[in-house]
């Protein structure tokens, strides 16, 4: 499959080359079409996007490797790279009014997310740790940049420094860990350090492993490297955050899953313990923490760390069923995190954002669908049959009992309860307490936006049989 | 069988919400007008349905009837199905509904179209709960309960609703979760999440324990049991009427119907094990909280602690394992969800008229209110368990069958039904009897809606306590499959505890069979 000089052997990459393809030529036309065009573009990305979605579902199935082995596309990858152009094609659907009213509306955008998305396909198909740097990369330097693309905001330009310097202390951190594995096993392909560690490691390769899992940890904004999230979530302008929320944490999770299976099935022991910390911690703190917080996006960062916890339960099990529970925990987690922050961005009263939780008091007699929806999107991340979230936890505590991580799993458990805790209480402002005054009508598109993924999440149970028939068979592919 | 029956009770209700959900728009009287007839019709009509499982039901035979099984989930199916032990409560549900929505038909002034749908929801969830026979599907439906019932003591409830609302939620949600795991441990043990299988697996015995400590760590919280009970008076006191109905009369008898259909079947060793500390606990139950109900002063509290005494009975019925006992606790479980259930809607009928509950407040209705007085005097008969109305029975038979196992339990008891009968007679004097105080002086008696409500209650409470034979027959099949099983499992496991023994004896020193407790690593 080395052959280059066919370009039919290029086709298994052709969704990327058609995205990169595609982001040059929406940057030369923002170049000359200037911010005139900025809403022209940013559309036609949310179409190249859906256009790389249905590339990638057109794929054959089956295993395909590239370029010396460096690059592999299975059902893994592509089940993944589909939740990752979904979760930035909803969150660039979910941008379009907003940056026109915060007159943010830059051509150069959606460009930026095409490419960090470009990364994020690049780093869900990384085979060997150099692809895996150059994704992880690619997919971060567009992302510092959208943090602090509302540029006269003081909080959007720290959160953006902010976010760049630890990421880039953390990918030095990763790219250590990197040297010193290959240094140990002189291999940087997955396949050969899977060989060389099959009859154990020494100190040195769970070094190098254990600074590999700092940097994808800092990526998922897993505990102890979570730091930068409620700053950076709060800073972003809305939009973005939702970006970061849904699709960088679908690509980190993937690498995630793909390095710790692929390239060290000989020692899971040993991850296994750092994993099941890092479960812990995260879920502990997600649940915690948030209780205090006042601001609606603060309290989704440490939402989304906690369910970045309650994700690596999966990984955690090593298991071909651990994957498949992390593969269906990502897909609702995505359409959950949507469908949220499509209601966040509905808060807009008198020509501002509000983002206050106390802001949506009494919304369900002002907005009662849009409050219906939230309560219900809310009852989800707290886990609560019949919804989509309660599958998703099922299914990776499923794994982890089968693997006998009794500890993990209860702790898991028990935090996901006072994790409901502020997830109530929100659920108590909008329907216990007097209204306050309503919010601005709401744009179509994320009013749209929040009926599918809230409607999705409620019939979710209905007909849950194709998700979980492409996660098992996705996961499959990596055993 | 033609038609599914089952499904139809089951989602009968939520197609009803879906309708109001559609077709009412707005917030003037004729939206909620709407909003209320089609409530009570569509409850009336899922309460015919569901006559025609009474009507098809074969009671000689203890298997499940009415099977509905449909792929799902990879790991679990749909899978539904009465049999003796679920069906009264289907029918509990399904009869109780109608008269929940006509009690709110005037007390509900507040978004009604949200309140109609949020019990519609309710009842297929609740129906669901007893109709599942897959462990998965039985927790989507008993967990999801928690969401309507949280938002209607939290919409519609008192002062203090939201912390009520919080605790509810909380404490039913922290113990269950415990229990979905244990659910999925049964799952790679036994390899399928079906009912109907597992009831026959037979569990490793070390495995067995902590299944049921985590089942019970779910079911004694809903149940509740003494000391987890604490949620249910304040629950109680804030939910609207209807709900504190609604909670009495059927969430709580989730806890005991998982006892019967899980722990008692599917963990026999475990449930014989653990039977004197239930046994302990409802015993403390039945006399410390029917103490604690002699010091209310609020009613909906008094009649709520009454109810955690009542489950007391329930809990220690179905853990002594006989015939009589198992039977008590169903009866009594079916009778409380209509004494309950009618006690709280009499507190509703004066809270209506003069919005307090307090004790005090009330004095010499009997002068105002003769119906109501015949009405809240039967209920208060009941509750207290006498001879003649259905609170009898269950309660005679749930002792009976403790006192062939162990005699002091069942003695102390016993104490609690002198106990209930002191704080009910001391409430019903307080309010009804004495001299007619002046706050009270214009009170009106019950009016047509409200005799309509009361009427199949009160019939029903007589008709059972007279003529408990049909509801004791219903079970009969169901419980004794269930106590054979029980008795087998019990039985080979002491035997082969004595053979061990013998071997030990003779190799010495080697570790106890407690030393097994923790869980057997799952095969699959």
């Amino acid at each position: 499959m080395n052959n280059l000089t066919s370009l039919q052997a290029l086709q298994p990459i052709l969704p990327e080359i058609a995205l990169a393809v595609g982001a040059m030529v929406l940057l030369m036309l923002a170049v000359f079409a200037g911010d005139r065009a900025a809403r022209f573009v940013n559309t036609l990305c949310i179409l190249l996007l859906i256009g790389v979605g249905v590339l990638v579902a057109m794929q054959p199935a089956g295993r395909i490797a590239m370029f010396g082995d460096g690059f592999v596309v299975d059902g893994f990858a592509r089940f993944l790279k589909l939740l990752t152009l979904v979760g930035s094609a909803g969150a660039l659907i979910l941008s379009l009014d907003y940056l026109t009213r915060e007159k943010l509306q830059k051509a150069e955008f959606g460009v930026l997310v095409l490419l960090a998305t470009l990364g994020m396909m690049l780093l869900i198909s990384a085979n060997d740790l150099i692809a895996l740097y150059l994704g992880l990369e690619l997919m971060s330097l567009p992302l510092y940049v959208i943090a602090s693309s509302n540029r006269d905001n003081a909080k959007s330009t720290e959160a953006g420094l902010k976010y760049f310097v630890l990421g880039a202390l953390s990918s030095g951190m990763l790219l250590y860990g990197a040297s010193l594995i290959y240094g140990f096993t002189g291999t940087v392909n997955f396949a050969g350090i899977a060989k060389a560690v099959q009859g154990g490691a020494g100190i040195g390769l769970i070094f190098g492993l254990v600074f590999l899992f700092a940097g994808f940890c800092f990526k998922i904004s897993a505990v102890p490297f979570h730091m930068w999230t409620p700053d950076v979530y709060e800073g972003a302008p809305t939009p973005v955050t939702a970006f970061f929320a849904a699709a960088p944490k679908v690509a980190g999770i993937a690498i995630f899953v793909r390095a710790s299976v692929v390239a060290f099935p000989g020692i899971t022991h040993s991850w296994q313990q750092i994993v099941v910390f890092v479960s812990i911690a995260s879920m502990a703190l997600g649940a915690f923490a948030a209780i205090g917080q006042k601001n609606i996006k603060r309290l989704m960062a440490y939402s989304s760390i906690g369910h970045m916890g309650f994700a690596l339960v999966g990984l955690a099990a090593g298991t071909a069923e651990g994957v498949q529970g992390v593969l269906i925990y990502m897909t609702i987690y995505v359409g959950m995190t949507l469908g949220t922050f499509a209601v966040i961005l509905s808060m807009r009263r008198d020509g501002v954002m509000v983002e206050n939780i106390s802001d949506l008091s009494g919304m369900s007699r002002t907005h009662p669908t849009m409050a219906f929806m939230l309560a219900m999107l809310l009852f989800s991340l707290a886990g609560v049959p019949p919804l989509a979230g309660f599958f998703g936890k099922f299914y990776v505590f499923l794994a982890a009992i089968n693997a006998g991580l009794y500890t993990l799993a209860v702790i898991g458990v028990l935090s996901s309860v006072v994790g409901a805790f502020y997830y109530l209480s929100i659920v108590k402002v909008m329907y216990f307490d007097q209204p306050a005054p309503a919010f601005q009508r709401i744009p179509a598109l994320v009013g749209l936006m929040m009926l599918v993924f809230g409607t999705l999440n409620i019939v979710f149970f209905l007909y849950p049989a194709p998700l979980i028939g492409a996660a098992t068979a996705a996961a499959k592919s990596l055993f | 069988m033609a038609w599914p029956v089952l499904s139809v009770v089951t989602f009968l209700p939520i197609l009803g919400a879906l309708l109001i959900m559609i077709m009412v728009r707005g917030n003037g009287p004729f939206a909620k007008g709407t909003a209320r007839w089609v409530a009570l019709w569509t409850t009336l009509v899922t309460f015919a349905v569901s006559l025609v499982l009474i009507r098809r039901f074969d009671a000689s035979s203890p298997e499940f009837q009415f099977t509905e099984k449909h792929d799902w989930l990879g790991v679990a199916s749909y899978h539904l199905g009465v049999d003796g032990i679920s069906l009264p409560f289907i029918i509990l549900t399904t009869a109780l509904m109608p008269i929940c929505i006509l009690a709110s038909w005037t007390s509900v002034q507040r978004r009604v179209k949200e309140y109609m749908i949020a019990f519609l929801v309710l009842e297929t969830l609740m129906i669901g709960t007893f109709a599942a026979l897959d462990l998965v599907l039985f927790y989507l439906f008993f967990e999801g309960g928690l969401i309507p019932m949280f938002l209607i003591i939290g919409i519609w409830g008192g002062p203090r609703r939201v912390y009520a609302s919080f605790k509810f939620f909380l404490y039913t949600f922290a113990g269950s979760v415990l229990m979905l795991l244990a659910i999925m441990a049964m799952y790679w043990q036994a390899g399928t999440t079906d009912i109907t299988t597992l009831l026959h697996h037979g569990f490793p015995a070390g495995m067995q324990k902590w299944m049921w400590l985590a089942f019970f760590a779910s079911f004694a919280v809903k149940m509740p049991m003494w000391p987890v009970h604490t949620w249910l008076p304040d629950a109680h006191v804030e939910a609207p009427t209807a709900g504190s109905v609604i909670l009495a009369a059927i969430l709580l008898k989730m806890g005991g119907y998982g006892f019967l259909r899980f722990s008692l079947p599917m963990f026999p060793l475990a449930s014989e094990y653990f039977a004197p500390l239930v046994w302990t606990m409802s015993v403390i139950a039945i006399v410390y909280t029917s103490l604690v109900a002699l010091m209310q002063e609020d009613v909906k509290k008094l009649i709520a602690y009454s109810s955690v005494a009542h489950m007391g009975y329930v809990t220690m019925g179905i853990f002594a394992a006989t015939h009589q006992g198992v039977s008590g606790a169903v009866f009594q479980m079916i009778s409380h969800g209509i004494v309950s259930g009618a006690l709280f809607l009499c507190v509703g009928v004066v809270y209506d008229r003069m919005h307090t509950r307090e004790i005090a407040f009330y004095g010499g209705l009997a002068h105002r209110m003769p119906l109501f007085a015949f009405v809240f005097m039967l209920f208060t008969m009941a509750n207290v368990g006498l001879p003649g109305t259905s609170g009898f029975v269950g309660e005679f038979l749930s002792l009976i069958g403790t006192f062939k196992v162990n005699i002091p339990v069942a003695t102390f008891a016993t104490l609690g039904v002198i106990f209930s009968a002191a704080y009910a007679l001391w409430l019903y004097r307080k309010m009804v009897f004495g001299a007619l105080k002046p706050a009270v002086e214009g009170i009106r008696d019950m009016g047509l809606r409200e005799a309509v409500i009361f009427a199949p209650l009160v019939v029903l409470t007589i008709l059972f306590g007279v003529a408990p034979k049909p509801v004791l027959d219903m079970s009969s099949a169901s419980i004794a499959q269930l106590l054979d099983g029980y008795g087998k499992a019990v039985k080979t496991a002491k035997e082969e505890g004595t053979k061990q023994e013998g071997t030990k004896a003779a190799a010495a020193k080697v570790p106890t069979v407690e030393a097994s407790v923790i869980p057997v690593s799952a095969t699959r």
